[in-house]
């Protein structure tokens, strides 16, 4: 578009306050808004955990001071304070529904919208030098689409009986059938469902847009082989998402007919099969959980070069093992399953895949080692989040290896050993959004964020993590079963009840540890240091448009000479080479892979 | 020059501390694991072993060449970076070593899950019982002295397995209403129970004693706390046992 278009362009697009800011089809602003709303979520999700942790800490105990919150007396009658934590004490109902959301709320409302929607709607665009989405309308319904859900599930808390109580995998026939939970009414996980189903079409709505936009709006000279890895793992997730998406609206759609309109999909009295949904659940819930880690590794991927000043090491592997690790998602389902009671031989046939997927993860972490061989190492926050991550990683797949083979998961399948595993993994990906968080922060809102308190942040964030995370392998080993409310319960347990207290302190610490980050976003949105377009030295297409972007991000199209990583490049003096830059030299094409 | 052997000496000092570290990790790690009272969990626990320290070397491998990298190529000004984008032949034998001990590892696996889960070649049960899982107590049916079950000497005891020991039992598991699933720990035995299907499972047990049965699968508010015991006995007291049951 010529600039005199461009300008007639923008001035078109004066919007009140609303269209701006609330039903805007720009996808900086949706991106903020996902942003936003994930962060929201990450605190509710946060104190979920903390009082998970109370419970298994010091069971049946209430918190001291605040124990007269839930007093009938306090309120003058009934109240649903009271009713839900008679005395200030988590009864096991609520125990059940508390590690249920928490699940539930890290994964599709906190995880998903920071990573795929945050991050993917703002980066991609820009990324690829292109204005905006294919269809910034169906962006926009993106984002409002998943906004009921967001709210279905909130006020799932406030139903007669309470939030779903099922476990986030909500197994049937317990959460098929509204009277094994034992709670008073069934519209704790009628409304999760919902809410879930209404969500899968947000990111539908997501995927099609990122498909098309990385296929079609590509700016010249963007190959892709020249696409940053952060790009490669959003569009690998948004196919992911667009085949697995459908299994699950489906299983939910059966479940809530089982629930609420008398079928039997999943009820052996008229037929059904308690085993279909977990088939249902898991055949999702495993490309699943690759959309929540391959943004993590792209992030990686994507910040190790810039502050080791150094290409990525073997950036085609590193594609390719994304796409490997896609494929190979599809068929790994079963060893969710091992014990399930479905027929041994797929215990067999599911080892050995998953066996296989942890090739592709292996080469990743060799390669990343490969990228900080003979860099030139800094160590700024984001740099220090993806290292976390790197060795956060590391633990949580290798531990995988021991679910992976069927004897040892005989004794460790439903204990804390899975506990541990899970949240290696995904402590993992919430160090990738906060590297994220880190490094594009200046980008999407034009300011800095304090390096101090982002160091800070870290190295408690980081402490307190595997103080919390760690001691679970050894609960695990010991048989220490999850989704239970009182451990004491168990004579075999008791050992364990001293780690468990250690556990729940490091918890509690991690989660105050968190008020730094808190302190420093809300603070540098409003007062941080005005940020120049490019604060990093970074090579990539974002860096080339001012912090933050103006609608239409670039006045014109840039053209793209090189790959992503062209860091300490012998053709220029400085230490980095933008993809946009034409050079004089013969030789533009070159490196990157 | 002296910044490199600077450098070695922060690295070595740095892995002698992490590796002070992993040996109580490695104490605490092996100290719960359960004594293994029946005739496979010697074979599970060897498994588990095997990748524990497999696992546990990449991880020391993983973590120096980390510690390494960070401190030898931090940032020093005027020194740049060196550009490369990679070596194939690196990349070739980093992929072919994961694979080959994945696969050997998928091996030694699958002889002790088909040992213990094949239904075919399952070993046929010296002592028989039928286990139902519903929320929140196991309810054993034994077949009686005739050895028959659906017979009139059949006996139901809520949250009791007593068996002899050195004996094969054979468990068939069933669910009234949701599912559960059969955990017995110092057995390492391992199996969900589920509605509408009756699934065998089976362990011989090595050592006489009394052990917690609990179940571990969600199964509603009462999952915590649902639990069973199992009594191993020698011979002689099994035939007591039964005596004073079927009077």
């Amino acid at each position: 578009m010529s600039e005199s278009s461009a300008a007639a362009h923008v001035a078109h697009h004066r919007e009140g306050f609303v269209r701006h800011y609330i039903f805007s089809t720009d996808h900086k602003m949706i991106g903020r808004q996902f942003l936003f709303a994930g962060l929201f979520m990450l605190v509710i999700g946060g104190l979920l955990a903390m009082m998970v942790r109370w419970q298994l800490g010091y069971p049946e105990t209430p918190v001291g001071f605040i124990t007269w919150m839930f007093s009938e007396e306090f309120w003058d009658g009934e109240s649903w304070l009271a009713q839900t934590m008679p005395v200030g004490v988590i009864t096991s109902e609520l125990y059940n529904s508390l590690f249920t959301m928490h699940a539930t709320i890290m994964i599709f409302f906190v995880i998903m919208p920071i990573m795929v929607g945050a991050f993917g709607n703002f980066l991609i665009p820009i990324s690829i030098g292109a204005r905006d989405m294919a269809f910034p309308i169906l962006n926009m319904l993106s984002f409002w689409t998943a906004v009921p859900a967001f709210i279905l599930m909130v006020i799932s808390f406030f139903v007669p009986g309470g939030a779903a109580g099922g476990g986030w995998t909500s197994y049937a026939p317990l959460a098929a059938v509204p009277d094994y939970s034992g709670v008073e009414g069934p519209w704790g996980v009628n409304l999760w469902l919902i809410s879930l189903f209404i969500l899968g079409f947000s990111s539908l709505m997501g995927s099609i847009n990122y498909i098309t936009t990385l296929i079609n709006m590509r700016a010249p000279g963007m190959t892709w082989f020249r696409l940053p890895l952060f790009i490669w793992s959003l569009f690998i997730v948004a196919i992911l998402l667009l085949l697995a998406l459908p299994v699950l609206t489906s299983g939910l759609a059966m479940m809530l007919f089982d629930r609420m309109f008398g079928t039997h999909f999943f009820l052996p009295e008229g037929g059904g099969e308690p085993l279909l949904w977990q088939h249902i659940f898991w055949f999702f819930g495993h490309p699943e959980v690759y959309v929540l880690v391959l943004p993590a590794m792209g992030v990686t991927s994507e910040i190790l070069p810039v502050f080791a000043r150094k290409p990525i090491f073997g950036y085609r592997a590193m594609a390719y093992s994304m796409i490997a690790i896609a494929f190979l998602s599809w068929v790994v389902w079963g060893h969710h399953m091992f014990q399930s009671g479905m027929n041994p031989a797929l215990g067999t046939a599911f080892t050995l895949t998953t066996m296989l997927i942890a090739i592709p993860s292996a080469i990743k972490t060799f390669n990343w080692l490969g990228t900080l061989w003979g860099g030139s190492i800094r160590f700024t926050s984001p740099m220090l989040f993806v290292l976390g991550f790197v060795f956060l990683f590391t633990i949580g797949g290798l531990s995988g290896i021991f679910m992976a083979s069927t004897p040892v998961d005989i004794f460790i399948h439903d204990t804390y050993y899975i506990v541990a595993h899970i949240h290696y993994v995904v402590a993992g990906i919430i160090f990738g959004i906060f590297a994220g968080i880190y490094y594009w922060f200046p980008k999407m809102f034009g300011r800095l964020m304090s390096e101090g308190l982002g160091k800070l942040h870290f190295f408690l964030t980081f402490v307190f993590f595997n103080l919390t995370f760690f001691p679970m392998h050894f609960l695990g080993v010991g048989g220490h079963m999850r989704r239970i409310y009182n451990p004491l319960h168990y004579e075999f347990l008791a050992p364990f009840q001293g780690m468990n207290t250690f556990i729940t302190v490091s918890a509690l610490l991690l989660g105050a540890s968190q008020i730094f980050f808190v302190i420093n976003f809300v603070w540098s949105l409003f007062g941080g240091k005005r940020a120049t377009e490019n604060p990093w030295q970074a090579n990539t297409l974002e860096w080339t448009a001012p912090s933050p972007p103006p609608h239409g991000n670039f006045v014109t199209t840039p053209v793209v000479y090189r790959g992503p990583y062209e860091y300490s490049s012998p053709e220029v003096e400085e230490d980095w080479l933008s993809q946009a830059r034409r050079l004089e030299t013969a030789t533009s094409g070159g490196g990157g892979h | 020059m002296q910044s490199r052997r600077g450098d070695f000496i922060l690295w070595i000092v740095s892995m002698v501390i992490f590796l002070i570290i992993l040996y109580f990790v490695d104490r605490l790690m092996l100290n719960p694991l359960p004594e293994g009272l029946s005739t496979y969990a010697g074979e599970i626990d060897t498994v588990f072993y095997v990748i524990y320290y497999i696992t546990g070397f990449v991880f020391l491998l993983v973590s120096a060449l980390l510690v390494l990298f960070l401190i030898r190529y931090r940032y020093k000004p005027g020194q740049r970076a060196i550009y490369s984008h990679g070596n194939a032949a690196l990349e070739l034998v980093w992929t072919a070593i994961p694979a080959a001990v994945f696969i050997i590892l998928f091996l030694i696996s699958q002889s002790t899950w088909a040992k213990i889960k094949y239904r075919d070649t399952m070993p046929r049960g010296d002592v028989e019982v039928r286990v139902t899982a519903k929320q929140f107590q196991w309810d054993v049916l034994y077949p009686g002295p005739d050895g028959k079950f659906d017979t009139a000497d059949d006996k139901t005891i809520a949250g009791e397995l007593h068996v002899p020991v050195n004996k094969v039992v054979r468990v068939y598991l069933q669910a009234e209403d949701v599912i559960h699933s059969f955990f017995v720990p110092v057995f390492r035995l391992k199996q969900d129970a589920v509605p509408g299907h009756t699934i065998p499972a089976w362990f011989e047990a090595t050592q006489t004693g009394r052990f917690e049965m609990p179940c571990a699968e969600l199964c509603g508010p009462g999952h915590s706390g649902m639990k069973g015991w199992v009594t191993v006995h020698t011979d002689d007291e099994y035939q007591q046992w039964v005596q004073e049951q079927w009077q």
